[in-house]
């Protein structure tokens, strides 16, 4: 010890070394792929057979999708140009793309009309969808329906405009009336509307050439044009009425309260094609004889009907989620059910149940694909009817059926992924 | 005694019924009542004329009269000659085999699927994710369609498989996948096959037993026993021995080409396996989604102080994460497996025979009785519907946490 001195050893280190990089082995890509890929024996060969399906997908897959043929006019064709090279006649879809998309019967140069339609629609959801955009545009989510119907179902502007008077119309009785009662101020309302729309019936029949749109049936409407407004309708008709069941189910009126449990229960049970024939076959035992309105009319109100208990259980999930304070704060303030209810409860449990929501209207726009099992013809009806049974395309399964496939699942993924973001935005306790 | 907040005797005006609290509930009601009644007896009224004016009636006893179609799949005995009823029994027992066989297979898919998508491996995370949101987001009615296309117009036909050299051959020699549908071997009972099994489910009960008994000791006196190869011990080496012993009563039946289509085994049509397969892929990925949810719903907290207590992973799985886990998972779980079998209605549109399809299809259609056949419908999914949130309330109350 004491005879090691500084001149006897050979080198005294007097500065800190730097810090040297961990190993190639514990950093960067090298390290990930160890640890989350081959970090033991059984990952290894889980993350193998993972890498071998993915290559077995792909290999079939990929030379398919990229050797397909986008140009033929019919099968035959498209096997000769293909001459037993893997790829698919996706010109099936290039010829029959109007079809797909707008169904048969609808009239070839109105294509524009659905288009614009379904541009507005953007448009017009974007303020409710969120929240930095102007809050003045709004106005424009309020005229949509209107502009919507004219657009798809044609005839003389006069009729939407008629119906948007009355909504007017009852809508300033309302928010004159609301301030006292609001049960008064809703049924005025209510009333009011009904009475201009009668009125208005009676001078739009002598206007029904005024800006006319050619006049195309509801049995007119086919492709994925018709999920798209079954969707619409009858999410955006479902969402009212169910609120209004799930506040009728938590309510302490018994009878109120038992004919909404017995119509959510009876609907939850039964599955939607039941509906959909009742619908089809028996509706129209019910109705006064020799009324007579449209299939798609008949379907909507079932449809609407089913989504409506769901919602009305998702809800009621919010409503019961929200703690007792809630309530009773809003009671100690003096605000009567009504305000209650509008003020403080249905704003928070309707946020609690946007995931929910969300859920049951990617169902329902999936769901209305069963509207081919009542030879509707949809998007799904259309490929199992006209286009695999035309001697020209008999035999493109996987093309038509992947086609299908694709746009419900961008529509579906995207809603989905927007109520993610959605909660993320809402998220107003910070921990 | 009386207070001075008691209502006043006799003072009811009629415009209290509006603007008192104490009776504006009953006038509501009594608003709602009247409106319900109207609208059923529009509704009735309707209905009546309708049926006065088309010369028709409501009545049941066209199910007592010979259906006159045949059904390809039954589990009963069922020729055309039989009556609707009995067709519309097929379709019930139809409709609860594709729901069972549904329901098993989503759920061992779903947990699979949900447990990988934990996974620290990446890809098999990122792959289960990729399974979950692509069979989410596809109706199953496309789902239905294209496996049943692939079982159709994909797999070849019987005739394949004819010849010294055949297209297609047998898989495992046991197995056919044809165009007409899967054909299995199937075992035949002989004489004595009731004792063997007999014997295995004695030997099930005696496992049960034995596992009781293990973990009954373990509490008692801490004496660990093993338990997994005496299980598989008792559960095996009976029935294979009474097998034996009594001369090999129960053999396989292979399906074998016989003229234009396979004989013998058991043939599962085109229909029952599209119809299995799509609602399992789909159900799957939503079952996945509830075991995952289930699983992280448990604190990690929980994991760490199992381990912290010693405990050697696997029991960290079995004794802590998975009892608590199992509360959150089941009742969606459950609502899933009600979810299969309403969409096994769907069904119709492959022409598997199942209860919508007999009674809601051909029935229907070939006697015009619309209303009665709906009717009847409705009740039965009902009646399932009712009877499983039945079973899972009383779940749910058995499992849920013991406030105190």
């Amino acid at each position: 010890m004491s005879d090691t001195h500084a001149q006897s050893v050979p080198f005294v280190r007097d500065t800190m070394l730097p810090q040297a990089t961990p190993p190639l082995t514990a950093q960067g890509p090298v390290k990930w792929v160890r640890e989350s890929l081959f970090s033991s024996i059984p990952y290894t060969i889980l993350t193998l057979a993972a890498l071998y399906l993915i290559y077995v997908l792909l290999s079939g897959f990929l030379p398919w999708l990229l050797g397909g043929v986008w140009t033929t006019s019919n099968i035959r064709e498209c096997r000769e140009v293909l001459d037993g090279a893997p790829g698919g006649c996706f010109s099936v879809l290039s010829e029959r793309w109007n079809q797909l998309l707008f169904g048969i019967a609808y009239p070839r140069d109105g294509y524009w009309r659905p288009t614009l339609a379904f541009i507005l629609l953007f448009v017009a959801v974007s303020p409710v969808l969120f929240s930095f955009v102007p809050r003045k545009l709004l106005f424009l989510t309020a005229l949509y329906p209107f502009i919507a119907f004219w657009l798809i179902w044609g005839g003389s502007l006069m009729v939407p405009l008629a119906a948007l008077l009355s909504v007017v119309a009852g809508y300033l009785v309302y928010s004159k009336l609301v301030k006292n009662n609001f049960a008064v101020g809703f049924f005025a309302g209510i009333a009011t509307a009904l009475v201009v729309w009668i009125l208005s019936g009676f001078i739009t029949p002598s206007l029904s050439g005024v800006l006319a749109l050619e006049a195309v049936d509801s049995r007119n409407m086919g492709g994925f044009m018709l999920n798209m407004i079954l969707g619409v309708i009858c999410v955006s008709l479902s969402l009212p009425l169910g609120i209004l069941l799930a506040l009728g189910r938590q309510s302490s009126l018994p009878i109120i309260k038992l004919i909404c449990v017995v119509f959510i229960e009876f609907i939850r049970g039964v599955p939607l094609i039941t509906l959909l024939f009742v619908a089809n076959v028996v509706l129209a035992y019910f109705l006064p004889p020799g009324t007579n309105f449209d299939l798609i009319l008949r379907v909507i109100i079932m449809i609407t009907m089913f989504a409506a208990a769901y919602i009305a259980e998702v809800i009621r999930g919010g409503l019961a989620a929200l703690p007792r304070g809630q309530y009773e704060g809003a009671e100690s303030l003096g605000l009567d059910y009504a305000q209650s209810m509008r003020l403080i409860i249905l704003p928070q449990a309707l946020k609690i149940s946007i995931p929910g929501i969300v859920n049951v209207a990617v169902g329902l726009f999936k769901d209305t694909t069963l509207v081919s099992i009542i030879s509707m013809f949809d998007l799904v009806g259309m490929i199992r009817g006209p286009i695999l049974a035309s001697t020209d395309w008999n035999g493109v399964y996987w093309e038509l059926w992947g086609f299908a496939a694709l746009l419900f699942f961008v529509v579906c993924y995207g809603i989905s992924q927007y109520s993610q973001w959605l909660e993320r935005q809402l998220q107003t306790d910070h921990h | 005694m009386t207070t001075l907040s008691d209502p006043q005797q006799g003072s009811f005006r009629l415009s209290m019924l509006l603007n008192d609290t104490r009776y504006r509930s009953y006038t509501f009601q009594f608003v709602a009542l009247l409106l319900l009644i109207a609208l059923m007896a529009f509704l009735g009224i309707n209905l009546m004329r309708n049926l006065a004016e088309a010369g028709l009636n409501i009545s049941y006893g066209f199910l007592g009269v010979p259906a006159g179609y045949d059904i390809n799949q039954s589990l009963i005995d069922y020729s055309s000659q039989d009556s609707n009823l009995r067709a519309a029994m097929v379709g019930i027992i139809n409709t609860l085999l594709v729901a069972f066989l549904a329901c098993v297979t989503a759920t061992i898919l779903g947990v699979l699927a949900g447990v990988a998508r934990l996974s620290k491996n990446w890809l098999v995370s990122k792959l289960m994710a990729v399974y979950v949101e692509i069979f989410r987001n596809i109706p199953v009615l496309i789902w239905i369609l294209m496996i049943y296309t692939l079982m159709t117009a994909v797999l070849p036909s019987p005739s394949a498989f004819r010849g010294d050299d055949p297209a297609s051959s047998m898989f495992l020699g046991a197995f056919a996948f044809t165009n007409r549908g899967v054909y299995i071997p199937w075992p035949v009972w002989g004489p004595g096959s009731m004792f063997v099994v007999a014997t295995f489910v004695l030997s099930i009960i005696a496992a049960i037993a034995y596992r009781r008994y293990a973990v009954k000791l373990l509490f008692d006196t801490g004496k660990l026993l093993p338990r997994a190869w005496p299980t598989a011990a008792i559960l095996i080496l009976p029935t294979l021995l009474a097998f034996f012993i009594l001369g090999r009563p129960v053999s396989l039946d292979y399906p074998a080409l016989a003229g234009f289509n396979f004989g013998g085994g058991l043939q599962i049509g085109a229909p029952l396996i599209a119809l299995w397969l799509a609602l399992s892929v789909y159900t799957g990925a939503f079952i996945a989604e509830n075991v995952r949810a289930g699983i992280q719903a448990i604190s990690r907290g929980q994991t760490e102080a199992a381990s912290s207590l010693g405990l050697r992973p696997k029991r960290v799985m079995n004794l802590v994460v998975l009892p608590q886990a199992l509360r959150v998972i089941i009742p969606p779980l459950i609502s899933q497996y009600l979810n299969i079998t309403k969409n096994s209605s769907l069904a119709i549109a492959v022409g598997y025979a199942d209860i919508t399809a007999t009674l809601g299809g051909i029935t229907l259609n070939q006697t015009g009785r619309a209303i009665e056949c709906v009717l009847l419908l409705m009740l039965f999914y009902l009646t399932i519907s009712l009877s499983i949130s039945a079973i899972m309330n009383v779940y749910n109350t058995s499992v849920s946490l013991k406030e105190r």
